[in-house]
């Protein structure tokens, strides 16, 4: 599915210091039964967003006014855990996020949002402590997050820290291609391999 | 250079490597189910593409199927409606499809083995994070997102950068009570949730060669609740006997090639891991958890660890026991329980309802308990049935639903109400995993049924005889 391309985002962000945050929790498993991919902001951490009359938890960070409108969530350490379902992926970015921030990720989650055009960037945890104090001190603090330079930058004190990114990825989030553009402009290479295959 | 088992599997699926970038990586064998493939077929067709080879993929229905009246439509117009789509696709595109109803149906991870569909040397994807079971076969086997189903739909390969490489080493042999999910949920509780992110396990020594195969599925179906890609043991004689006959396996000299192959597949001496662990099997009991990843779990006669001796954040441990009402120090035996769910792709097999009825049998379940007991196929409800467990099951006050994922995820019908207490023998006790409000022991199928017939937290060391 192509996404927007990515390339630099500066923006204020929403701050999820709980650590293994899970899946489940960004998409409940009893939202997965659409045959089609849309509107998957509207359960977008169901259960943390609402109580189950459906009002919503005030003091959630994603439901805080103040945060409104960010484009990155800063999220605690191994940040989507659990079931490999991209619907995940999904609802983050139908949420309007294009990046979120974390001192380590679960694999598929990782994979899943690269696939999707979310970047996911991996911080040290000293960094991501300092984006957490510094969104306490002061919501409406932006974070610059530069694909091109690999660097999230704290834009108020210029504090800063580079990001791992293999190159193939990176080329395909600037561009907005995706891995199936990729394979099949190797074709011929996959069936020659297929004819090896025992089994 | 001495090879791992891994990297022998790894490296002969891959079609190139892209320079600073993540391997071609060839896929065998691809298990779809009703969830994760719906948008996966509508990006293959809005793109113009085919799937390529349909033989490699394989349906069936489990996530979001009742487990009563499977014979009746299914009520939840949404469920349906998946069901629908995957019938649809699979016919459309010439995949072979167990819906609700065929005798080979039940949960993708029981299916595959049973059908002989998954096989040592392998590739094995499936949108399902708990794919990593068929590793017990000496497969590399892994969960992938919908755009990486549609990746290998409409080419066989997917993208992916060699995961490091872990080995786990258990010595020794288990005591009474002490089953493979045990061993699992000891091991993950070392590990922590996340401690194995980035690797790729393999499982070694003594407690896994004794390991039966259902016992060797158990344990590599939890490899990603630590995070591990995926995990593998080696292919033994067990792994051979469990597959010899088996419908889809290769059959006459097509064996005996494969075969061949088959007594390659191991580490050898001298082969370099990333990182290795060793544990002894005697430290090893009957475990439960307390909180809300898999990586918080003890000893069933332990007591919950105190915030200060925990690794990670306390307001997240605070969190986590906050939403279980429990408090640092508690002992978890003799705490109430509301239901017990037996099942899952983690122990849904014929093994675990052995070990349920174990202690079950010319017992009565606890009145305070509603219990689930919900088989991994159909094969293994006529295997049940084979061996008189149903009886078993019936007399002690249980009854056997329908195959499929059920209460391990509450998509359909079967859902753990808000607050309420369930001793589970599935993968996850996520905050809500089986049903909003839910909360989950994750334990053995023999801590399940011990706990089913007391109604309590219960150790089954005290209902077993040696």
């Amino acid at each position: 599915m192509a996404y927007d391309k990515f390339d630099v985002l500066t923006s204020t962000a929403y701050p999820l210091p709980t650590e293994n945050v899970d899946t489940d929790q960004i998409i409940p498993a009893r939202f997965l039964k659409a045959t089609e991919r849309k509107d998957f902001d509207i359960n977008f951490f169901r259960d943390w967003r609402f109580n189950q009359d459906g009002t919503p938890k005030v003091d959630f960070p994603l439901n805080k006014e103040i945060y409104a409108g960010s484009q990155i969530l800063v999220g605690g350490r191994n940040f989507g855990s659990g079931s490999s379902r991209e619907h995940a992926a999904w609802s983050v970015y139908d949420f309007g996020l294009r990046c979120v921030i974390s001192s380590a990720f679960a694999d598929i989650f990782k994979n899943n949002c690269l696939n999707v055009g979310v970047l996911p960037v991996q911080v040290s945890a000293e960094f991501a402590d300092t984006l957490f104090a510094a969104i306490m001190a002061d919501p409406k603090t932006e974070i610059k997050v530069d694909l091109p330079n690999q660097i999230v930058t704290l834009v108020a004190t210029g504090e800063s820290e580079s990001f791992v990114i293999n190159t193939y990825k990176k080329d395909n989030m600037l561009n907005g291609f995706d891995d199936i553009d990729y394979l099949k402009n190797i074709e011929n290479e996959i069936t020659d391999f297929a004819k090896t295959r025992p089994f | 250079m001495a090879k791992t088992l891994f990297d022998k599997v790894w490296d002969s699926h891959v079609v190139r490597s892209v320079k600073d970038g993540p391997d071609v990586f060839f896929i065998d064998r691809h298990f779809i189910h009703e969830v994760t493939s719906p948008v996966a077929f509508l990006g293959l067709e809005s793109r113009g593409n085919s799937v390529v080879y349909p033989a490699r993929t394989f349906a069936t229905a489990d996530h979001n199927t009742p487990t009563i009246n499977q014979h009746l439509p299914v009520e939840d117009p949404l469920s349906a409606n998946q069901l629908d789509a995957l019938e649809r696709n699979s016919a459309k595109h010439g995949i072979s499809h167990w819906g609700l109803g065929d005798v080979n149906n039940g949960i993708v991870h029981v299916v595959g083995p049973e059908n002989g569909i998954t096989l040592p040397g392998a590739t094995i994807v499936c949108g399902d994070s708990h794919t990593s079971t068929h590793g017990a076969f000496g497969a590399i086997a892994f969960g992938i997102g919908t755009s990486e189903v549609e990746m290998v739909l409409s080419t066989q390969c997917i993208m992916q950068p060699k995961p490091k490489k872990m080995r786990i080493n258990v010595n020794g042999k288990l005591g009474l009570g002490v089953t493979a999910k045990d061993v699992a949920l000891y091991i993950i509780a070392k590990q922590t949730t996340s401690g194995a992110t980035g690797y790729f396990v393999e499982y070694a020594g003594d407690v896994f060669e004794d390991m039966t195969m259902e016992g060797r599925m158990t344990v590599c179906n939890l490899s990603i609740e630590m995070g591990a890609r995926g995990g593998m043991i080696a292919p033994d004689n067990k792994t051979f006997e469990y597959l010899k006959g088996r419908a889809q396996t290769p059959k006459g000299a097509d064996w005996d090639k494969a075969m061949q192959y088959w007594e390659t597949l191991y580490t050898e001496e001298g082969a370099e891991f990333d990182v290795e662990f060793n544990y002894e099997a005697s430290d090893i009991e009957p475990m439960i958890t307390y909180g809300t990843n898999p990586g918080m779990g003890m000893g069933v006669t332990k007591s919950i660890p105190l915030a200060e001796n925990v690794e990670g954040g306390v307001a997240t441990y605070k969190k986590s026991l906050g939403y279980m009402s429990f408090n640092e120090g508690d002992s978890m035996i003799g705490k109430e329980i509301d239901f017990v769910f037996l099942g899952s792709c983690t122990n849904g097999r014929i093994e675990d309802f052995r070990a349920f009825c174990s202690i079950v049998e010319g017992r009565k379940k606890a009145d305070n308990v509603t219990a689930w007991l919900v088989p991994g196929s159909h094969k293994v409800v006529d295997q049940i049935q084979a061996e008189g467990l149903d009886k078993i099951i019936t007399d002690a006050g249980f009854v056997l639903r329908e195959p499929g994922c059920s209460a391990c995820l509450a998509m359909n019908d079967d859902k753990i109400p808000s607050g309420k207490l369930s001793v589970s023998t599935s993968n996850r006790n996520f905050e809500g995993r089986q049903g909003p409000g839910s909360r989950t022991l994750l334990a053995s199928p023999l801590v399940a049924a011990a706990s089913a017939v007391e109604g309590v937290v219960t150790d089954p060391r005290t209902l077993l005889t040696a």
